[in-house]
């Protein structure tokens, strides 16, 4: 193994470096064009989630309010403490017991029709998960943070993807964010596509644990009057009424039920098209547009494409900047949502290049790689036999260095044929 | 069905269309429903509706007989906004609409209609939570200490030496005292409910609907199919129950105030063991449950004359 200078932190101190860069220019460029600049604050991405959920929260002060349950565990506490502490204009949030009763209050919040939203990690998504099924087949617009952390026993605090996507059978929409920025922007785009009334599906923002949660970046935060703007009054059509008693949520036969699931797949297949109209509208409100579902950075001519989510994918970014400076046709993909499984999008990103690499930190015992899973079911059928291959890569929070994405990289151009998942084991 | 889901469509496929009981003026349990003959939730339900005097509350049933009193989608017997949350979710489900309708100025009722196994076993820590939160509920057991929509098996609320299909030789264990717990949470109002005692039901529910914070009812529901006993007892094996010391009746106010409702009057405990074949192995030595009962009053008494409720009237 090479030097291993670039632990998580200095990795996040350089990117935070970097973005700030960015952002001046962004801002010299804002007050050339007359677009007032928004505040900007040094935040930890714990407080950048709690900022937006409660700013979402606030936006529904004029309807019926906002709610949530708060339930400590590392490393997403921040978030709820951040909730307690806020001083809403309508809106509560309950310190229950548990994160299955976290869950349950949103379910209850929002069946009274109120925007609701909560946050957890690891062995709490685990104990929620019943709910978290629950809420989707109710089909109530909760918007949570999952901020990853590795399932235990054995127990470790540090990041993988494996608890959220553990309930990528939910039906929720998944999304996975590279930064603070990004999380905070996600966040207000999850409320805006999980409340329209072609959806009304719950979604779950995800960052890493730790390298997001815990480090502290500059980000815009919006204005609360912006914010009033882009979330209309959050509207839970079949909430409950005394003028229209109704029992939601009790027994159906087959035909129901396979009706039931498939509006849920329907409302699924809404999604891509709103979430673009809820980024355009973004822009035209916050003046910056958000990454979308996939984003791809250099993928133009590109031979090997790789794809990765979360903090990965900035380390990545740099590394594909360096070669291409070096002139490999090389590029990636920033999948930020995850369900649905945006297979168009990710088609029509990755255009022709022949060979993909897949970076999962997260592993599906006696399969692989979960988003490999789904990248190979993509391209499945395709006559143009590509190499898809599966790097699991820094599981249990093992730091994932520049120089082990290269090492990957290289794999990857020289890769005829795909191999079975190969297992990069980083804190060796 | 157009390729977009609608939110009507949304509001059907999940359980919530204008299919289901759209009459505001229904009652709160409806006629037609698959409720078993002689079953002690149908007269709960019946009574709650009435106690409340045409005021509609929001329900909140876990997976429980109760739910499935329902029925299948599109109908519904209930005639009130009802919300089947999962199994140990009740309370908490019932804390986001009670807080909800309190961020909007809303004094609807929220009920928690449980079963046994929801209360005293699966959800037991989400009530304790709820109950130690004071949230704003009306929390109520039909306990009919069975898990008795799975076809009878044992919960912490089955007595001693019930013969069920996982304690095929007799419950070893004695009934938790859930009452006890409830009130150790010093909650603004517990009280136990009897399906043979109607004035005195009407009283507590009344009394429970004046009194803000948790409340908790613990109504003793027979369960002909459970209990191996015939429907048209029930009424009076509740009777029997409560007279022969069993099921004592009583309110416990803020936690520290004990009043008792009814006293044993010396009938036998065989008057209500031998008319379920649950009790079968028990029936013919009832020397355990009646030291159970002994026990039980002497605490119950003990408890009234230390802490009075006086004159506390709710």
């Amino acid at each position: 193994m090479s030097r291993r200078t670039a632990t998580s932190a200095v990795t996040a101190g350089v990117v935070m470096a970097r973005l700030l860069q960015l952002d001046s220019v962004v801002g010299s460029l804002a007050i050339r064009t007359g677009v007032r600049p928004m505040p900007r604050a040094l935040v930890t991405g714990n407080h950048a989630a709690g900022f937006a959920l409660a700013a979402a929260g606030d936006a529904n002060r004029h309807a019926r309010g906002c709610c949530g349950g708060a339930y400590p565990i590392t490393p997403q506490t921040e978030i709820i403490e951040y909730l307690r502490a806020h001083p809403f204009s309508k809106g509560h949030v309950v310190p229950v017991e548990s994160e299955h009763s976290a869950m349950a209050v949103c379910i209850g919040a929002a069946l009274a029709g109120a925007r609701a939203f909560t946050a957890s990690s690891s062995n709490g998504l685990a104990y929620m998960t019943e709910n978290v099924f629950a809420a989707g087949y109710y089909r109530l617009p909760i918007v949570m943070i999952a901020v990853n952390r590795t399932l235990g026993p054995p127990w470790n605090i540090w990041v993988d993807q494996g608890d959220s996507l553990a309930l990528r059978d939910a039906p929720w929409i998944q999304f996975y964010t590279d930064s603070h920025q990004d999380l905070v922007d996600t966040v207000l785009l999850a409320f805006r596509v999980a409340e329209d009334p072609r959806v009304l599906l719950p979604a779950m923002v995800a960052m890493d644990g730790f390298v997001t949660s815990h480090t502290q970046m500059i980000v815009d935060l919006p204005e609360q009057e912006l914010v009033d703007k882009y979330l209309p009054p959050c509207r839970v059509p079949h909430r409950l009424r005394g003028e229209h008693p109704a029992t939601i949520g009790g027994l159906t036969w087959p035909r129901e039920t396979e009706r039931h699931r498939r509006d849920i797949q329907r409302a699924m297949e809404q999604v891509p098209a709103v979430l673009n109209e809820a980024m355009n509208e973004f822009e035209a409100v916050f003046g910056r547009r958000p990454d979308g579902a996939v984003r791809a950075d250099r993928t133009e001519d590109a031979e090997a494409v790789l794809i990765a989510c979360n903090t990965m994918a900035r380390t990545l970014r740099r590394l594909i900047d360096h070669r291409r400076a070096d002139e490999q046709r090389v590029g990636m993909i920033k999948l930020k949502m995850f369900r649905p499984f945006p297979r168009e999008e990710l088609r029509a990103a990755i255009g022709a290049a022949r060979r993909i690499g897949v970076l999962d930190r997260n592993h599906s015992p006696g399969s692989g790689g979960i988003f490999w899973q789904e990248t190979a079911a993509t391209f499945a059928g395709a006559a143009d036999h590509r190499v898809i291959q599966d790097y699991i890569v820094g599981l249990g929070g093992g730091d994932v260095s520049p120089e082990h994405l290269g090492e990957i990289l290289d794999d990857l151009t020289q890769r005829d044929r795909a191999a079975e998942p190969i297992w990069k084991e980083v804190a060796a | 069905m157009s390729a977009t889901t609608t939110p009507a469509a949304a509001a059907t496929a999940c359980g919530a269309g204008p299919l289901m009981c759209d009459d505001p003026t229904a009652h709160l349990l409806r006629p037609g429903n698959t409720n078993c003959a002689g079953c002690g939730m149908s007269i709960g339900l019946q009574w709650l509706d009435q106690a409340l005097g045409g005021e509609k509350p929001v329900l909140v049933i876990p997976a429980c007989c109760g739910i499935v009193t329902a029925g299948a989608f599109p109908t519904s017997a209930y005639g009130v906004p009802t919300a089947a949350s999962t199994f140990a979710s009740a309370a908490a489900v019932a804390t986001g609409i009670a807080t909800v309708q309190a961020l909007n100025g809303e004094t609807t009722p929220v009920i928690c209609w449980t079963g046994d196994g929801g209360t005293y076993d699966i959800g037991v820590a989400t009530l304790s939570a709820a109950a130690e939160r004071n949230e704003d509920l009306i929390y109520i057991c039909y306990d009919n200490e069975i898990y008795g929509n799975t076809g009878g098996q044992r919960s912490s609320a089955t007595p001693e030496g019930v013969v069920t299909s996982t304690s095929p030789r007799g419950k070893t264990e004695r009934k938790k005292d859930m009452m006890s717990i409830m009130a150790a949470h010093r909650i603004p109002y517990a009280a136990t409910l009897s399906v043979a005692h109607r004035d005195d039901f009407m009283r507590k529910l009344r009394a429970a609907r004046a009194t803000k914070g948790f409340r908790f009812l613990l109504l003793l529901s027979p369960c002909p199919t459970g209990w191996k006993s015939e429907p048209e007892e029930s009424v009076e094996l509740i009777d029997f129950a409560v007279r022969c010391g069993l099921f004592p009746l009583y309110e416990v106010f803020d936690g520290a105030r004990y009043r008792i409702n009814a006293r044993p009057d010396g009938t036998p405990l065989a008057e209500y063991l031998t008319r379920q074949r649950r009790y079968a192995a028990a029936a013919g030595d009832p020397a355990r449950l009646e030291r159970f009962v002994a026990e039980q009053w002497k605490y119950l008494e003990a408890m009234a004359k230390a802490f009075p409720a006086g004159d506390d009237r709710v």
